[in-house]
């Protein structure tokens, strides 16, 4: 049984601010004690390298860290050996533009959207500028979902990547992954997933989905800061040229330059990685399978119904995204400044986040270019709902400024 | 009532404040090569002006901004174009150093900034401090490339 009370008690942040309603969780969630737990467990009672130690505490390291794809196999239906730890999905994404840097010619097309976060559109940019590359946006309707239709007539033989969001961080509208996967490899097209405001909130198997790269950062999903997760098809990732060099990631190399790499995933780890981040992360995964990432979804579609039927009736507000299943509001105050309302907001201990969500060509679709957003995770309650709706029912000119005073 | 007190009258500081914002003064740009320009955007949130700036003789003869900006630094831009049209630079440099003073919670001269004091509790919003300063930085880089003669 889904019980947020006993979720919200397992929450260091939750317990030691008890007045601080959080609905930034497109930003970054909360850590629950047994990912902190597992971190000082390294640090206390292991420190050491990975891949390079003959004694018991690297041993045990090197275990912990590379059963964390293991258990990130479980949670996303795949072979571990398709896991790749990276620092954030930003570092992921870009690996993957990388990668396929060294297939695409001048005058392939990579279908993005226009609500991509910027990590799954400027590296497309640089390479549309480096190699000519030409990038087309699928058609979305206002409230940011994929027009299906307009894609099928996107498609032609120059198209050969698409690259696109599971959840859109700004409007949490949610793409039909399946099915675009299905027409993709019809037509012999490659897709790319950036699953960041997924992973955690919606069960994802990319066996079912048949995506050939899905990537997510551990931050948004209880884990800690500092790992990126790259999911590939094997046989991809094991043709995929790594982006970073360096100790950890080539087999052997001799002094006329020659260098033999490792195999996928070690391949993309150069350096030293975030060791307890990874080991962190595996904890996140547990925890979350251990409550049901269906369950997880059930619920923020159920806090997400609740707030729509309470900010409905507000008419000095405009909410962008009304119908879409997810945590995500996006909304602003008629004749506010988004950042304006969220500073109210903030002297209320509610935070949200204003501004353009780094999703800086998405007010081409629907209409504006600053928003507040309100983001809720499986620790949000109701009584918390309650309280922003009456805080936002409170937001104009005069009190907004009153906070500067 | 005496002209200190508005400042410690919320609803004057209030209406000061929203007077400013709704109807900015010295707004809009000029197409006028006399001035010198500068945008500033703010990479931490959406303010992104620009300010035009017409100095004749040492003296600031006019000041012009326009963009998109929140409630704060549209008002504290208009209320710096006030402050510092007429100043010479030297006394406009001053009139900056002390409100960046009272920005930061300093002691600072009162009677200088005028209506400017209306933003003298902006330093507990940290995180809005930006944008009570972006016309003023903006004015101030101004200000220093028509000294350096490269404005
Ligand atoms: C959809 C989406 N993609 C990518 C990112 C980038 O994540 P990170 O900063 O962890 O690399 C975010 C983070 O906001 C996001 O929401």
């Amino acid at each position: 049984m889904f019980d947020v009370n006993k979720i919200r008690n397992d929450f260091p942040m939750i317990r030691n601010n008890p007045e601080l309603i959080y609905f930034d969780n497109g930003a970054t969630t909360f850590k629950p004690d047994y990912v902190i737990e597992g971190i000082n467990d390294f640090y206390n009672n292991y420190t050491s390298n990975v891949e390079r130690g003959d004694y018991d505490i690297a041993i045990k390291a090197d275990k912990a860290y590379h059963n964390t794809r293991n258990i990130i196999s479980k949670m996303i239906n795949c072979q571990a050996k398709e896991i790749a730890f990276m620092s954030n999905i930003t570092a992921c994404l870009n690996q993957i533009v990388y990668g396929l840097s060294y297939e695409l010619k001048e005058n392939d097309v990579v279908l993005l959207t226009q609500e991509e976060h910027a990590s799954n559109l400027l590296p497309w940019f640089r390479l549309a500028k480096q190699k000519g590359i030409i990038i087309k946006y699928i058609p979305i309707d206002i409230q940011g979902n994929i027009i299906f239709d307009e894609l099928v007539k996107l498609i032609d033989s120059n198209v050969k990547v698409i690259s696109i969001a599971y959840m859109s961080n700004v409007l949490g509208s949610i793409a039909p992954i399946k099915k675009i996967s299905e027409l993709a490899h019809k037509n012999d097209i490659r897709l790319v997933v950036d699953a960041a405001q997924a992973i955690g909130h919606i069960k994802l198997d990319v066996k079912d989905l048949d995506v050939d790269y899905l990537c997510f950062s551990s931050h948004k999903m209880l884990g800690p800061d500092g790992v990126g997760v790259l999911y590939g098809k094997y046989d991809l990732l094991s043709n995929m040229q790594p982006m970073l060099l360096g100790g950890g990631m080539n087999a052997r190399f001799d002094n006329e330059g020659n260098i033999i790499l490792k195999d996928a995933p070690e391949r993309f780890e150069a350096g030293t990685p975030n060791i307890e981040g990874v080991i962190g992360l595996a904890r996140a995964s547990e925890y979350l399978m251990d409550i049901g990432l269906d369950n997880i979804h059930n619920y923020e579609i159920e806090l997400k119904k609740y707030l729509m039927s309470k900010l409905k009736d507000i008419n000095t507000i405009e909410i962008y995204n009304p119908d879409n299943l997810s945590g995500i509001v996006s909304f602003n105050v008629k004749d506010v400044f988004a950042q304006d309302a969220a500073t109210y907001l903030s002297s209320k201990n509610i935070a949200v986040r204003s501004g353009n969500h780094c999703a800086k060509i998405l007010h081409n679709v629907i209409g504006t270019d600053q928003s507040i957003r309100a983001s809720m995770y499986l620790y949000n309650t109701k009584e918390e709902i309650d309280k922003f709706v009456a805080e936002v029912k409170n937001i104009n000119l005069d009190s907004v400024i009153s906070v500067f005073l | 009532m005496n002209y200190k007190d508005i400042f410690d009258d919320q609803n004057m500081m209030r209406e000061l404040l929203l007077d400013h914002y709704q109807n900015p003064h010295n707004h809009g740009l000029v197409d006028n090569n006399r001035y010198t320009s500068k945008h500033m955007a703010s990479a931490s949130c959406i303010d992104d002006i620009t300010i035009q700036l017409d100095v004749d003789n040492d003296i600031i003869k006019d000041i012009r901004f326009d963009g998109v900006a929140c409630t704060i630094s549209t008002a504290s831009t208009s209320m710096m174009s006030d402050l510092l049209i007429g100043k010479n630079l030297n006394e406009a440099k001053h009139i900056i150093d002390e409100y960046m003073k009272m920005i930061n919670n300093e002691e600072y001269d009162f009677d200088l900034l005028e209506e400017a004091n209306a933003f003298k509790n902006v330093y507990k919003q940290a995180n809005r401090i930006k944008c009570a300063t972006i016309g003023w930085d903006g004015i101030s880089e101004l200000i220093n490339e028509k000294e350096n003669g490269n404005g």
